[in-house]
């Protein structure tokens, strides 16, 4: 697999680590316990294209927002995590 | 001798000396092992892996599946080479395999009697009982019997490589299409890889007796491969198979630098490659396969274009006496070449009706092989005609063409489906199967020579518009149109005795007639149930012919019936390519402190920490036991002064106008207070309220701070913050950067610390140090760092120098120390240290923990949120009586406490149902003069007092024990404030 970085270009998968569901942006504000426990807990486990945050750890660090098809592992989409959390704002 | 008197890509000017099972024979230039055995008349190659059958070579190619030997000697042996792309070097040691004594008298032949025992699904049905004699008695024999080459059971002494590359258009295959696409892609102006597994370009082109472009097709081969070397724009690869396709256009190849030289000079024995192509044009070819009959597997039955491969390319008679079986019209081929050679052909069967063979030798069309005769080899067969007679035709070798497979394995890696094709009885590629991969020529079912090079060349000329590049109208050369009829025929029926399938697991059409009887129908089911497919050759030669055996017993056709899946690797990998670089010190990075060497020279005992590598103990003269140098380095720290280098905590350099905001949302304390000059301690948590990490931070400037992790969660804590700062607030202005190779850290520990840096920083008073000071320092002119703040529960210092420095500093500061009556301390003692004072580490924070576990509730801050402060919050991680830390020490008469053991009441059985907590971490306290531990126990907090056991049922130790304080050592802390 090989995935775009915006900053160093298209790479190998082994130079990134994968962390989980771009649900992760979405840390609600407040202390509601149910909102944490859906965000910390509850995932879609979904067959097709999935929001996915992975890092450049072998690279510039950045954390990176990619839309991946789980079944066929064709990548979509790869954007700054910190521009797509930025643009919800 | 075999040898034709001219002819073959051999060069007959060098004679090449190898040994085979002992015996001295030669070779010349260009031969394979397979080759150079036959030209010295050396049928029998093998034994088969089950019965052992006698075998010989079956193939000319990489499918081989009988003709395996042991190649070379000692640590350098491989086993199951095939002999068929072996190239001979000289001097080369090569065995026959899985026999005994010798391989002309084998006495496991014995199974081959008892093969009415021995069919499918023998093991499962016949060594069921008792339970515990399969892996003590039945599965080593087995083992032992059924086989293929020995390991060595020495270490691999070779090198072996791993690389990447990259292209515009990978082309696999150099044949006709493969050369053909790769001349045009690169007159186009492509960066291409041409990787094919031989050792000379030409796949079939080699094989035949045929013209292309008006020329032997040898010839063209040679000179376009020569064409291709010389642009810039081309790598051509041989001795390279490609063994698998991966997502993005990424696939693993292995190219064999050394396997074919006696003494490779320093150069890999293979490199692992990575290639990454932009487009991929497949131009594997096919396979032929072999036609089932009974004795179908004796020495000097081959493919018929192996036949023709041996004859054409090596120049070598397969057989003087040659009969042909075939189902298609390359099957007449095979034996007019031969007989253009001067070979005799005995019979040509047919098995088909309405065709007439236009070849001058005795023809048998309708009839079929029903059996074959003689001893270590084929001596003749008997051959059903069309009117039902059986004829005997004496032969010394058997060509067998039952049509082709297109080489499609590649197409199978990504999960996609091969299509039928009935005009060529043969499964074909479906499109986009692999993304940006076509398949030409013999691949893709396109099996004449002009027809391979046409779609060669369109397959180039799309890849080229698909990368804008410029067009090219190269000429298609001319070249043979004859596609080749066929009709499908698998085994030959109504016939006594075993036909075989897989040669290379000995499974035969009676064994799948088995499964289908014991409803193993499904292809996977079939497949796992005879271990056809299953054997180095993965079913290359079988799975077809299983197929079609399975599909008339179902009466489904093949399309319905479907076949296995194909997967990485094409041909097998050794381990040594895989693990290339991996293997001994490669198989993890070192990082090692810049007073490693330093370290190692005084005798110091290392051990890893993740990857670092760090002293755990320095022996002096007398010690010989690694408790009596670090009780001794203990009492140094606690009475005079130890030092010990800490450069492997993680250091994160983290700035900007919100940092101070920053550390808030991420420590669970407050740090936005923090002045300059100070360092607090801080906790971290995870999202769900588990501990993340712990360690201090100091704020060295404005929005300046540098904060410590644990040397093991360096890179975790990193990677959060980076998280959080990237992906939960972005607006935050604040940046990070770890530090931990750019300094190097120095602690300076125990009553006699201020005293040993007096004399090397100017102001060193409590007044411009205190307790969780920092400062900037001078020592000797080197810009560094001061924290005074403590691991050990002593007045201690840690000291950053830029990591040059590191080597000297430690030093310097050893030095000191030694006059003061202390010296250099390692891990062992810091742990001791650390446990006295009931400082955390990850034996602790292993995970499963919250800060109300560890009595660190108060560090909560209510005013702020924090990352992890809801979801501890959460009434499980509450509850009174979960696991909490408390200090250990023996009362009874046991004084051992060992790590891991579990808690359990006074009177409570030792059982998991009466857990009550575990131990973490122990040591024997110098200070203490006794065992101390660090446990987690139900409740602990509000059990300090009462007796508890700690219980290691593996070891054996039962130990009453005092649940106290975590701190054992100076709890009020007075001497770190001293």
């Amino acid at each position: 697999m090989r995935i775009s970085c915006p900053h160093c270009g298209e790479r190998d998968h082994r130079e990134f680590e994968y962390l989980g569901s771009a649900k992760l942006l979405e840390r609600p504000d407040g202390g509601d316990r149910a909102a944490f426990h859906d965000y910390v807990f509850q995932r879609k486990n979904p067959t097709g294209e999935n929001a996915e945050l992975w890092q450049h750890v072998m690279g510039c660090s950045a954390w990176l927002y990619v839309v991946r098809n789980i079944t066929t592992h064709e990548i979509t989409a790869v954007k700054l995590a910190r521009d797509v959390k930025a643009a919800a704002r | 001798m075999n040898r034709f008197p001219t002819g073959g890509l051999i060069d007959r000017d060098i004679s090449i000396p190898f040994t085979f099972d002992g015996q001295t024979y030669t070779a010349h230039p260009g031969d394979t092992l397979a080759s150079a055995l036959l030209a010295n008349g050396v049928r029998l190659m093998g034994r088969s892996f089950k019965y052992h059958r006698p075998r010989g070579v079956l193939t000319a190619g990489s499918e081989e599946p009988n003709a395996l030997m042991e190649i070379g000697i000692g640590a350098d042996c491989t086993p199951n080479t095939r002999a068929t792309t072996q190239e001979v070097y000289n001097g080369m040691v090569a065995q026959s395999q899985n026999r005994f004594p010798t391989l002309k008298a084998d006495i496991l032949a014995v199974n081959d009697l008892l093969s009415p025992f021995l069919g499918a699904g023998f093991y499962y049905k016949t060594f069921m009982w008792p339970k515990k004699f399969w892996e003590a008695v039945y599965e080593p024999i087995i083992r032992r019997a059924a086989g293929l080459g020995r390991l060595s059971g020495q270490a691999d002494t070779a090198d072996y490589d791993k690389a990447w590359a990259y292209c515009d258009v990978l082309i696999i295959g150099g044949g006709p299409a493969g050369l053909m696409a790769a001349l045009t892609a690169a007159k186009g102006g492509a960066k291409i890889i041409l990787a094919d597994e031989d050792f000379i370009i030409g796949g079939r082109l080699n094989s035949e007796q045929t013209e292309v472009d008006g020329k032997h097709s040898q010839r063209w081969a040679a000179e376009v491969a020569t064409q291709l070397a010389e642009m810039p724009n081309v790598r051509v690869m041989t001795r390279t198979t490609v063994t698998g396709a991966y997502d993005g256009g990424t696939y693993g190849a292995v190219e064999r630098v050394g396997d074919h030289i006696a003494d490779a000079h320093g150069a890999p024995r293979q490199i692992f490659w990575r290639i990454v192509a932009k487009h991929t044009i497949l131009a594997a070819g096919a396979t032929e396969r072999p036609i089932a009959f009974p004795n179908n597997d004796r020495p000097g039955i081959m493919l018929a274009s192996a036949v023709r491969t041996y004859a054409h390319r090596y120049g070598v008679a397969a057989g003087q006496r040659v009969a042909v079986f075939t189902n298609n019209d390359d099957g007449w081929r095979t034996a007019r070449d031969l007989m253009a050679l001067g070979v005799t052909v005995t019979g040509l069967i047919d098995a088909r009706t309405d065709v007439a063979p236009d070849v001058d030798c005795p023809v048998f069309t309708g009839a079929a092989v029903v059996g074959t005769g003689g001893r270590l080899g084929i001596e003749r067969l008997s051959v059903r005609t069309s009117d039902g007679s059986i004829q005997q035709i004496n032969a010394d070798c058997l060509a067998v063409s039952g049509g082709w497979n297109p080489s499609l394995h590649l197409t199978g890696h990504m999960g996609g489906k091969p299509t039928w094709r009935e005009d060529i009885a043969a499964f074909v590629p479906s499109p986009d199967s692999i993304p940006n991969l076509v398949t030409v020529g013999a691949a893709n079912g396109t099996f004449s020579t002009l027809g391979a090079l046409k779609e060669g060349m369109a397959a180039a000329k799309a890849a080229l518009k698909n990368l804008r590049l410029k067009q090219v109208r190269p000429k298609v050369p001319a070249a043979d149109d004859a596609q080749g009829a066929v009709t499908a025929f698998w085994h030959v029926p109504d016939v006594k005795g075993r036909s075989w399938l897989d040669f290379q697991n000995d499974v035969t059409v009676k064994d799948i007639a088995v499964a289908h009887r014991e409803n193993f129908r499904s292809v996977e089911h079939m497949k796992r149930y005879t271990t056809l497919g299953m054997a180095t050759d993965q079913g290359k030669m079988s799975n077809m012919g299983a197929l079609a055996v399975m599909s008339a017993l179902t009466g489904q056709s093949i399309p319905e019936t479907g076949t296995t899946i194909f997967r990485p690797p094409y041909t097998p990998v050794q381990m040594g390519a895989l693990g290339a670089g991996a293997a001994g010190k490669g198989f993890a990075p070192e990082r090692l402190t810049t007073s490693h060497d330093w370290a190692t020279s005084r005798g110091a005992s290392m051990i890893e920490v993740g990857l670092w590598h760090r002293a755990s103990w320095f022996p002096r003269e007398g010690e010989t036991y690694w408790r009596q140098s670090c009780d001794r380095e203990v009492k140094m720290v606690r009475e005079a002064v130890g030092v010990c280098d800490v450069s492997t905590l993680g250091k994160i350099d983290i700035q900007g106008p919100d940092a101070g905001v920053f550390l808030d949302r991420v420590y669970t304390n407050v740090f936005s207070t923090l002045k300059v000059g100070k360092v607090r301690y801080g906790l971290m948590l995870r999202e769900d309220g588990m501990v993340l990490d712990d360690g201090t931070t100091a704020c060295i400037g404005q929005n300046h701070y540098v904060m410590t992790t644990t040397t093991g969660a360096a890179g975790p804590v990193m990677s959060h913050l980076e998280f959080c700062a990237q992906c939960l607030w972005p607006e935050l202005d604040v940046t990070m950067i770890s530090v931990t190779e750019q300094w190097a850290q120095i602690a300076v520990a125990g009553p006699k610390s201020r005293e040993l840096l007096a004399g090397l920083i100017d102001d060193i008073s409590n007044e411009s140090f205190p307790f969780m000071g920092c400062g900037a320092v001078s020592i000797s002119g080197v810009n560094g760092r001061l924290f005074r703040i403590s691991y050990s529960g002593e007045l201690a210092y840690e000291i950053a120098v830029p990591a040059r420095y590191g080597e000297s500093l430690m030093d310097e500061l050893v030095k000191r120390a030694e006059a003061l009556g202390g010296g250099v301390y390692g891990m062992e003692a810091l742990n001791v240290l650390r446990i006295e004072k009931g400082f955390l580490t990850h034996a602790e924070m292993d995970g499963r923990v919250t800060a109300a576990d560890m009595g660190m509730s108060g560090m909560m801050s209510t005013k702020k949120d924090f990352i992890g402060k809801v979801s501890s919050q959460r009434d499980g991680l509450n509850d009174p009586m979960r696991e909490q830390l408390v200090g250990i020490k023996p009362t009874g008469a046991v004084r051992q406490i060992l790590g891991g053991s579990i808690m359990v009441n006074v009177d409570a059985d030792p059982i998991r149902e009466n857990m009550q907590g575990h131990v973490t971490s122990v040591c024997y306290s110098p200070t203490l003069d006794g065992m101390i531990g660090l446990a987690f126990v139900k409740g602990g907090h509000a059990r300090i007092g009462q007796t508890i056991r700690a219980v290691d049922l593996l070891r054996n130790v039962d130990t009453l024990c005092e649940i106290v304080s975590p701190q054992f050592h100076d709890p009020e802390g007075e001497k770190l404030r001293g």
